[in-house]
């Protein structure tokens, strides 16, 4: 029995992996070959997708991209046995743009099949869950405290400090939830996450129900993301089937129950007060803070709010210790950080380093340079409230205070490339178009001013009063920078203000005008 | 509206079913477009009377969601991203192709009643980028030629 991997996560879907999961079934069929097919995660190297797998005594050997129509010839060539095919990848393991990673999170993220829990199991999960089991809480939150996790959504709240503050909360009940409302462009690693391993996610909430004592769960998902919703709930139903999940957690006696709501389209109910505002039913409608959700926060509970990426971190660190995961990175950006590599680039995918790679090896020697074989001209880093990235700027370490440093954001760490056809005042017009298409409309700079931002913009681009406009977008900026209640109005003049600064010629302003 | 494109005891099924969760609006908005396609607004006094909501808490909720609509989609609805990632691989011009193509503009339908079209910020397929959905099918690296295809493929289902 030969074993054929052919990816069911979503991507590669949108690029045939169904077609080519029922071609190679067939031709399996008519030639008497005697193979199981899973359908495992994708390995994140997108470019190759959709990308099957083949099992050999040497390891498993990849071919990509597949199309049906590739199929028979891969059989005719003896695939299934991992010998030379135009389409040949070699040994998976070893193609570089995989072997220079430092897979920690997705350390199984492409290599199992997502829903089955046996597999997971017999894949190093589950083994963080079972140590916690056997540890007092404030052990375990000392251990997520000490691996120096910081909050993957883009925010970098160190995550044994919120833990430790909802743990020291009095209250009857308490919750988890998961912001999986992965709405920021050109990321995609939560969906790789809750599609390509999903129980990694659950044992992650699982540990924190533990450690804060919260008997209930909710991840947040995005209505965009309809296969991780059946990934998701598929796992659920497994884990609850196995004892992973429900009233008597491997016999303990403890009990931890997780569900999944979707949202409705909203990017601002990633914003994590406005999260909860949705969970219980409501608009989107940011909160003000105080109090802090790990005090007063879904229903008026204390609760941990974290990103699908730190909760998926958790159970890595539990298994291995929070030392193993606190010696990656650099400075106060501890562990690795999933980058999701997309636009235009050749090589666009998933890269999974310890902090401190800097944004052109990311770029060039992951990415390959651009798609289209132009020069890159801008990236932008940490979605769409994020600043774009001049060449010059290239340099720069993936750390939090090095993008800190240089008025930029890392964020939840997905990087969109763009090359020299690109209008960088047209990018500006579109972060002050977008703030005003999702913006909740409970404060006024956010409201108002993103509106009013497009307008100077327009004003700008058309050469009307150009001096006075770029002063007044300034100051607009200033405004919503200093008086926004959230980070959607409050970082908006992120991407509008970079992409004036460092590319004013798109503005029809010159470099001596920009520093008057 | 009329009251006979949609069956009232089916949505009160659905919110008699779900009404008792915790922050249950949510998902009873989803079930009946789930099941409808849309949320009728004149459900909208049947689901507050259930919730013990105002009509115009229900009514705030469903306008505020991008996703949820008041009117009957298309057989099939195309969402199209609009997002950075996409704009950096032409989905500009990919948005002005599907249009042209469709005939309308976003939150329109198509005058057969096969397509609607909605923008969408993000599908999380940004390595595979231009990228539409349609209904829960996610494509990638869609070219002009490509989404005329995709259309011609939707149609084509029976």
């Amino acid at each position: 029995m030969i074993k054929v991997y052919i990816p069911r996560d979503s991507s590669a879907l949108g690029l045939g992996a169904e077609q080519v999961a029922e071609a190679v079934q067939a031709e399996a069929g008519r030639r008497q070959a005697n193979i199981t097919l899973v359908r495992n995660g994708s390995r994140g190297l997108y470019w190759l997708e959709p990308m099957v797998e083949v099992e050999t005594p040497a390891g498993r050997v990849a071919y990509g991209p597949v199309s049906s129509s590739d199929v028979a010839s891969l059989f005719d060539a003896g695939f299934l046995e991992g010998k030379p095919h135009a389409l040949s990848q070699g040994l998976t393991a070893e193609i570089p743009y995989l072997k220079n990673q430092e897979r920690l999170t997705f350390s199984r993220v492409g290599i199992t099949d997502p829903v089955s829990l046996e597999d997971y199991i017999s894949h190093e999960g589950y083994r963080g869950l079972r140590r916690a089991l056997t540890l007092e809480p404030s052990v375990i939150v000392d251990e997520v405290t000490e691996s120096g996790l910081r909050g993957r959504g883009g925010a970098a709240f160190p995550t044994g400090i919120k833990w430790r503050t909802v743990l020291n909360a009095p209250s009857e009940q308490k919750y988890i939830v998961c912001n999986a409302d992965e709405g920021d462009s050109g990321t995609f690693s939560d969906r790789m996450v809750m599609e390509c391993d999903p129980f990694v996610l659950i044992e992650g909430m699982t540990i924190a129900g533990l450690a804060v004592g919260a008997t209930q769960g909710y991840i947040y998902l995005r209505c965009e993301y309809p296969h991780a919703h059946v990934a998701l709930n598929e796992a659920i139903a497994a884990a609850e089937q196995g004892g992973y999940l429900g009233d008597n957690l491997l016999g303990t006696g403890k009990s931890f129950r997780l569900e999944v709501r979707l949202g409705a389209g909203a990017y601002v109910c990633g914003e994590e007060t406005s999260l909860l505002e949705s969970l219980e039913g409501k608009r989107g409608l940011v909160r003000y803070k105080p109090p802090l959700p790990a005090i007063e926060g879904l229903f008026g509970k204390p609760t941990v709010i974290n990103n699908v990426i730190s909760l998926a971190s958790v159970p890595i660190i539990l298994d291995k210790g929070g030392a193993f995961y606190r010696d990656f990175g650099m400075g106060r950006s501890r562990g690795t950080l999933p980058i999701q590599l997309a636009g235009n680039l050749k090589y666009p995918g998933l890269v999974e380093k310890a902090f401190g790679v800097t944004l052109r090896e990311i770029l060039y020697d992951f990415g390959g340079g651009s798609a289209s074989g132009r020069p890159i001209r801008a990236v932008q880093v940490g979605g769409p409230l994020g600043a774009y990235l001049p060449e010059s700027q290239f340099d720069t370490p993936l750390d939090y205070e090095a993008f800190a440093a240089i008025w930029a954001v890392l964020g939840h760490g997905g990087v969109v490339a763009f090359d020299d056809t690109i209008d960088m005042s047209k990018m500006a017009r579109y972060g002050m178009e977008f703030c005003a298409e999702e913006s909740c409309g409970k404060c006024t700079p956010c409201r108002i001013g993103s509106t009013r931002g497009v307008e100077v913009i327009d004003k700008i681009r058309a050469g009307e009063d150009r001096d006075r406009n770029v002063a007044l977008l300034r100051d607009l900026s200033e405004t919503m920078l200093a008086g926004s209640l959230c980070a959607l109005g409050g970082m908006t003049p992120y991407p509008v203000l970079s992409a004036l600064n460092h590319f004013p010629e798109d503005f029809g302003v010159t470099a001596a005008e920009k520093v008057a | 509206m009329s009251e006979q494109e949609w069956n009232i005891d089916g949505v009160r099924e659905i919110v008699l079913g779900l009404k008792d969760k915790p922050g249950a609006l949510l998902p009873i908005l989803h079930a009946i477009q789930d099941r409808l396609g849309y949320v009728p607004p004149d459900s909208v006094p049947l689901i507050a009377g259930e919730l013990n909501l105002s009509r115009a808490e229900v009514h705030g909720v469903i306008s505020f969601y991008h996703y949820f609509r008041e009117t009957p989609p298309g057989r099939n609805t195309i969402y199209l991203c609009r997002a950075e990632a996409c704009q950096a691989m032409g989905s500009d011009a990919l948005e002005a192709h599907a249009k042209q193509r469709l005939g309308i503009g976003y939150h329109e339908n198509t005058a057969d009643g096969q397509f609607s079209l909605e923008p969408v910020y993000c599908l999380g397929n940004c390595a595979c980028s231009p990228s539409i959905m349609v209904g829960k099918d996610v494509h990638g690296r869609v070219s002009p030629e490509r989404f005329d295809e995709i259309i011609e493929a939707t149609k084509a289902k029976p």
